[in-house]
């Protein structure tokens, strides 16, 4: 598994360390059994056969004692659940919108920054940058900041994927999904599309770069000067009657459904979202 | 279990068997035999399709930036090809349609299914569902995927008709297992022989009857589905379409909602034909045999509530996510049931490893691999980042590519002769097992590590980073496409032989109807029903 760069990921390889360790036993001992059984009962050193059929304590043992183990599994695991669900006091949001096949990444409480991350070709790619990996414009985020996404998509269902960072959700056209991130060392990380969407699927490359508080807020303001699509710092209910013509899920809204604590998942934003 | 029969079609008296004409016989077979017989064929004909073109896949992925495939549409249509040729057109005609019809009848001692024609009909609605399939993939315009998921499926992004000819190919094969289904739990429920009660029965007619109600519940939800889709694409509908008030998501409901007890579909004869080869070659009856049915019925009935857990990132609520991985942790329960008592029915037997008995031993512990990753997948919160990975692709293949198949090549050796009269080579036989549970265990392990570190399922090329493990996975593929090809050979050779096989070939161990009637079976048995004591 890829090293953890962000809490969840790390608490996903705490819970993946100790599954494997019940799996890999409990196929080590299957093996063992199904090895002693052919060598021990084979025809030739064991030519009579015994008939039981019956035993009810082992039948017994072999039904709870897996259920003892699910249970030992499980408490870990339905809390990680419940942690990787979403942040509840975010420092930044960023909407995340899927397209065939680019990502567009927004701001909405950073002036609306806007743009879209498109793959570098293969034959544009700079000496060190990773084929298949590398985005014309990488999503900039603070380093040790909660940081909430919010993904959706313009046209068919992909999926926002960064595998170090613990990161993934579906982006489903019609639908506001969120979940959450924390980076907690600077540098690039990357994911990829990870649902099937089309011819270029496997190009549309995630490139996360995680940046310190003082880099980000300098990114921000030459940022704000390329790809803002609001002034910056009007009030979120300005932003939200910004019809621009793809976006229309306002963050007030989600805003506001993360207020009454209710997930935006849940949230069906306005259809016109593939109409465009 | 003890049986009587008193048939008089018993060996010496094949030749005098009244068989109809080629094409009466064939076309319009009302023999439950002879469309077992032509079930099997075409399964191995759609899975050799099918298995070429995972040959095709795994060269393109041998290197990165490889170009067998070059566009990605393409690719996505034989990856959705693939997909459904093996479920369809491979694993259940085999499992359900061929042993099913030839064994279901002879094991619980009745003469034929109870709907002979619609028995008929069942699998002549197969052909032009591949047939539709193959128009699909040749016309490269059904890249969606085999769980078909809107938007994508949808007019607006695959607008020609290659996707509605895959569409209705489904519609035309779950039709084929419907009516099926009502076949196969008609006669069982009404066409015993006497004296043998649902508690007498064989596991494989138990497994048979579950993988029946499965269906019967399951193809109806995925017809509904498919039928909303064609009218969204076609019709103007918005089922799917959030721009018309629809949800994406409800399609992935209703695909899963049919999908899930579907994997249990294709897996459950197999429990049932390996019960039977375990017990066969172990020379001892089945362990806990009522705990093995009910472990069957339990796997069947949670089979139908944990749907959702194909669909943790889809934006359900948290506590949706909750219950869903606490329902599939608990199939571990009743399938590690099936998997030691398999074992307790071999601890004190005296084992032969014939061919069937290795295939057996084999897909215990392949399908116990492919068990406890879906372990790992059923935590909602490690599936955040194996979700879709290589790691889905290897766990899904360790069940059904290793598990399912597994199971019909060892109900394959098992009774060929019994369906045949003729043995198979019992040398080319073990070069069959080992060749393809080398190769498969060196496709599909790898696969386990490239979900790991992050490798999509579905991508025609891929990072540098995955190039090792997929080099490993390809020549693992191609060992498995040679052992395909051995198998090719040890069916020449079965059927080119000229050995005479008794009644009850495998000897004592045998103790199923069917090795009470002659190798092969007279064209109509039990003219006089056996009764059981």
């Amino acid at each position: 598994m890829q090293p953890a760069f962000s809490p969840v990921k790390q608490q996903i390889i705490d819970l993946h360390n100790l599954v494997l360790v019940i799996i890999t036993l409990i196929t080590i001992f299957v093996g063992a059994l199904l090895g002693w059984v052919m060598y021990r009962y084979n025809a030739k050193r064991n030519p009579v056969p015994g008939q039981a059929t019956h035993n009810t304590l082992l039948e017994v043992a072999w039904t709870v004692v897996p259920v003892l183990i699910l249970v030992v599994m499980a408490i870990p695991s339905f809390t990680l659940v419940y942690y990787e669900d979403r942040t509840h006091d975010p420092d930044l949001t960023i909407k995340v919108t899927g397209h065939q096949w680019y990502w567009e990444y927004t701001y909405p409480d950073q002036g609306n920054i806007d743009f879209s991350s498109y793959i570098v070709p293969d034959d544009q790619l700079k000496p060190g940058q990773l084929r298949l990996l590398t985005a014309d414009h990488p999503l900039v985020v603070p380093v040790n900041k909660n940081i909430r996404i919010l993904q959706t998509s313009g046209d068919v269902i992909h999926s926002f994927f960064i595998p170090s960072l613990g990161v993934q959700r579906y982006a489903i056209p019609g639908r506001t999904i969120e979940t959450w991130m924390r980076v907690e060392k600077p540098g690039v990380y990357y994911g990829e599309c990870n649902q099937i969407c089309g011819t270029n699927h496997s190009r549309m490359p995630i490139m996360v770069q995680a940046v310190s508080a003082q880099d980000f807020e300098t990114w921000l303001v030459q940022a704000k000067k390329e790809f803002a699509t609001a002034t910056p710092g009007s009030a979120p209910d300005t932003m939200a009657r910004d019809d621009r013509p793809t976006g229309s899920d306002h963050p007030s809204e989600n805003d506001r459904a993360a207020a009454n604590d209710r997930p935006a998942a849940a949230l069906l934003t306005a259809a016109n979202e593939v109409q465009h | 279990m003890s049986a009587t029969t008193h048939d008089d079609a018993h060996g010496h008296h094949d030749a005098h068997d009244h068989k109809p004409g080629f094409v009466t016989r064939w076309l319009f077979s009302t023999n439950h035999k002879d469309i077992g017989t032509l079930y099997l064929v075409f399964a191995v004909f759609g899975g050799t399709v099918g298995g070429i073109l995972s040959e095709i896949m795994r060269a393109q992925l041998n290197f990165p930036g490889n170009h067998v495939v070059d566009s990605g549409q393409e690719w996505n249509t034989i990856v959705t090809s693939h997909g459904l040729l093996m479920i369809f057109f491979s694993v259940m005609p085999a499992l359900i349609g061929g042993f099913g019809n030839w064994f279901i009848p002879l094991m619980i001692g009745a003469p034929d299914m109870a709907f002979p024609r619609l028995n008929n009909i069942s699998f002549w609605l197969l052909p032009p569902a591949f047939i539709l399939i193959f128009t699909g993939l040749m016309m490269g315009e059904s890249g969606s995927g085999w769980t078909l998921y809107p938007p994508l499926s949808n007019a607006q992004f695959e607008p020609g008709p290659g996707m509605d000819c895959t569409l209705f190919a489904l519609h035309l094969a779950g039709i084929s297992s419907l009516l099926g289904a009502m076949n196969f739990i008609t006669t069982i429920f009404n066409m015993r022989a006497p004296g043998m009660t649902l508690h007498k029965m064989p596991l494989f007619v138990w497994s048979e009857l579950v993988t029946a109600f499965l269906l019967l519940l399951s193809i109806p939800v995925l017809a509904g589905a498919i039928t909303m889709l064609i009218c969204d694409r076609n019709f103007g509908t918005a089922f799917f379409d959030p721009a018309g008030g629809g949800d994406p998501v409800l399609f992935q409901h209703l695909f899963w909602f049919f999908g899930h007890p579907e994997v249990y579909i294709m897996i459950l004869p197999g429990f049932g034909i390996v019960s039977h080869v375990v017990s066969t070659f172990s020379r001892k009856p089945i362990f806990g045999y009522l705990g093995m049915v009910y472990a069957m019925v339990a796997i069947g009935a949670i089979g139908f509530v944990v749907w959702a857990h194909h669909m943790f990132l889809s934006g359900i609520s948290v506590d949706t996510r909750a219950y869903f991985m606490a329902a599939t942790l608990v199939i571990a329960v009743p399938t590690g049931i099936k998997i030691f008592s398999w074992i307790a029915t071999m601890w004190g037997g005296s084992i032969e490893l014939k061919v069937p008995m290795l295939w057996a031993i084999g897909m215990i512990f392949v399908f116990t691999i492919g068990g406890v990753t879906g372990i790992v997948l059923a935590n909602a919160g490690i599936d955040q980042i194996v979700h879709n990975t290589y790691y889905v692709v290897a766990h899904f293949h360790y069940v059904l590519s290793l598990g399912a198949v597994f199971s019909i090549f060892c109900g394959f050796y098992y009774w060929i002769g019994k369906m045949s009269g003729r043995q198979y080579p019992e040398f080319w036989g073990k070069v069959h097992f080992w060749l393809t549970f080398i190769g498969v265990n060196l496709t599909f392990f790898p696969q386990h590590f490239l979900g790991l570190s992050g490798m999509p399922r579905r991508y025609p090329d891929y990072p540098e980073a995955f190039a090792g493990w997929n080099f490993v996975s390809s020549i693992g593929a191609y060992i498995g496409g040679v052992a395909l090809l051995v198998f090719l050979y040890v069916c020449y050779r079965t059927f080119t032989s000229k050995e005479h096989l008794a009644d009850n070939y495998w000897g004592e161990g045998a103790t199923s109807l069917e090795w009470s009637v002659s190798s092969p079976p007279p064209f109509h048995t039990y003219a006089e029903l056996p009764r059981i004591r």
